[in-house]
């Protein structure tokens, strides 16, 4: 299957990634090489078979609504790159 | 007798019998990890004062009469498992000064039983590969030749148990990641049922096929591990809830009566000579102890490799999309604004293979494909599910290879990763079904490299599969067999 180099750098950008010149055409063969592989499965009637999300079937699982003790703003902020006080510390959003 | 060669089992009689003390065997264990590690390359991170401190408090607790069957084992966790306070990378550079607000469920289960923690364990980037060549932290060496891979992605926690850098060690599995190791290694390795090892504290590659699971030297060991670790976790709403059995109490049952499946599509595929007769030994094996072999279908394996690269890397590329730079891990400080910061953080933090499977997974999801790919996997999934009942239906278990070829070169399949994604056709199709399975030593290649067979057992039917593989190891004795280090 063709997969473009225009194809690679529109996912890449839904992605959150950018490729460098040498990786763009590298990976739209490696896809194109995977993707074709993986047609095979148009081989398959799948009509009327339900998809399977979860190999084992469960419910919805619900839990008292109970205030348990959570791990708190200095050790969830710990990792943090950048932070500010209490706060995530990100490049300005709004002009 | 060296302190590291002992199993789990005979360790644990020698700390409770005060023969050997915790202290003296974390110091054992850690010294073989840090004379190994710089050919094997099999630690990220050797935590040499938590386990001399783990084992002192393991000492204290044998002195007490307070200790369990776990108490005072120096054991390794492949680097996915969250450990509070302990660096945690999953072999990537994005994560990589990362240190966990809290832990896994399976590492806090053992350390309620008392292990001695040695390290972090190296492996393929999140867990996407087959032979640990992925690794941020570099390549893991298979301990029967250095020149070969080791197997992933829980290289790392396979090549400590084959080196006797570990008495015990966790992987996951998520295509075959605990069981293709465990076999170019000569380990034991245990996929659980999904749901039945809690998944919290495991940085996550595809939640829906992913599970923790032991890797250890002989079946025994497996059963302890994997008793210790399993159960329901109000913290992972996929963990079921049923009891736990007492997985060592069946083990010298063994195999008379039961009836073992031949997935005749399995031996369609090319396999090694090497492979193919360790099969046929397996076989024999099992038939001189009593057990019945039936041929069985499972029509729909050749598609399984297909199904199970679209639904893992979808899965994966939505994971994966919290690593932003912003709450942890890698942040770019060159960028411009927001989605800059985010795309150059993402970029310059993963590694090659985990970019691929990000885009493939994208693509799959993405507006247009998502019906013709990600849907149809999923269809493709529950006739593969269905393949699996039917043959239970038949069968006690399924015997089949672990893989097509004994250890390959580091380097033979870097550059082209369709053939890296086909080695995993034997193992990705229990994944899929969601069953539990396990790779037993049963061979060795012409140069010498070890050979495992997989055990594929029913949903929550983990006692069938440690009984048989007691069973085989008994008969065998290949589970003994030792890397020259």
């Amino acid at each position: 299957m063709q997969i473009t180099v225009a194809t690679v750098e529109h996912i890449a950008k839904l992605a959150r990634l950018s490729l460098t010149a040498d990786e763009k055409p590298t990976f739209a063969s490696q896809m194109g090489a995977i993707l074709e592989y993986v047609e095979t499965l148009k081989e398959l009637n799948t009509d009327g078979v339900v998809p399977t999300s979860h190999a084992v079937p469960m419910e919805n699982a619900f839990r008292e609504d109970m205030v348990t003790p959570s791990i708190g703003v200095e050790k969830a902020l710990a990792n943090a790159p950048f932070r500010a006080g209490s706060f995530y510390l990100v490049p300005k959003v709004i002009e | 007798m060296n302190i590291f060669d002992l199993t789990v089992h005979e360790l644990s009689d020698k700390l409770q019998t005060r023969q050997i003390s915790a202290v003296e065997a974390a110091d054992a264990l850690l010294a073989r990890s840090e004379a190994l590690n710089p050919s094997l390359n099999s630690y990220i991170t050797i935590t040499r004062d938590q386990a001399l401190a783990d084992a002192r408090q393991a000492d204290e607790r044998i002195a007490a009469g307070t200790a369990t069957r776990l108490t005072g084992i120096p054991i390794a966790l492949k680097d996915i498992f969250l450990t509070e306070g302990i660096r945690t990378t999953c072999a990537s550079r994005i994560l990589d000064t990362f240190i966990p607000p809290y832990s896994a469920t399976s590492y806090e289960k053992l350390k309620a039983a008392g292990v001695t923690l040695l390290g972090k364990l190296n492996q393929d980037e999140f867990a996407m590969g087959s032979s640990n060549e992925s690794s941020a932290y570099g390549v893991c060496r298979n301990p029967w030749d250095t020149s070969c891979i080791p197997g992933g992605s829980s290289g790392g926690s396979a090549v400590a148990i084959a080196a006797r850098q570990a008495t015990a060690t966790l992987g996951t599995d998520t295509g075959g990641s605990i069981r293709q190791p465990a076999s170019h290694c000569g380990c034991v390795g245990l996929k659980p049922t999904y749901g039945r090892v809690s998944r919290y504290g495991v940085i996550a590659y595809a939640s829906s096929l992913d599970q923790v699971g032991p890797m250890t030297r002989d079946v025994t060991d497996c059963a302890i591990m994997l008793e210790a670790i399993a159960g329901y976790d109000p913290k992972d709403s996929t963990s079921v809830d049923t009891p736990v059995p007492d997985y060592q109490a069946g083990l010298a049952g063994g195999v008379a009566g039961l009836k073992i499946g031949l997935p005749v599509e399995y031996f369609r595929h090319a396999l090694s000579p090497d492979v193919q007769k360790a099969m046929d030994d397996a076989i024999a094996t099992y038939r001189s102890l009593g057990a019945e072999f039936v041929d069985v279908s499972l029509p729909h394996t050749d598609y399984a490799v297909a199904s199970y690269y679209l639904i893992a890397t979808a899965e994966a590329s939505s994971n994966l999309a919290r690593y932003e730079g912003v709450r942890f891990g890698h942040r770019s400080e060159s960028a411009e604004n927001l989605i800059d910061m985010m795309t150059r953080s993402r970029s310059e933090g993963f590694g090659t293979e985990v970019k691929r499977r990000i885009m493939l997974g994208t693509y799959a999801l993405s507006s247009g494909y998502y019906d013709a790919y990600y849907v149809k996997a999923q269809k493709v999934r529950t006739l593969i599910m269905n393949d699996f009942i039917n043959a239970f239906n038949e069968v006690d278990l399924l015997l089949t290879p672990v893989a097509p070829t004994p250890a390959f070169k580091i380097g033979e399949k870097i550059n082209d990763p369709l053939q890296m994604y086909l080695s995993d056709i034997f193992t990705i199709p229990v994944n899929l079904a969601g069953t539990c399975a396990m790779s037993l030593p049963a061979g060795v290649s012409g140069s010498s490299l070890p050979i495992g067979v997989q055990l594929i057992g029913k949903p929550f039917g983990e006692s069938t599969l440690l009984r048989a593989g007691y069973a085989f190891e008994q008969a065998t004795g290949w589970h003994t067999r030792k890397a020259e280090l």
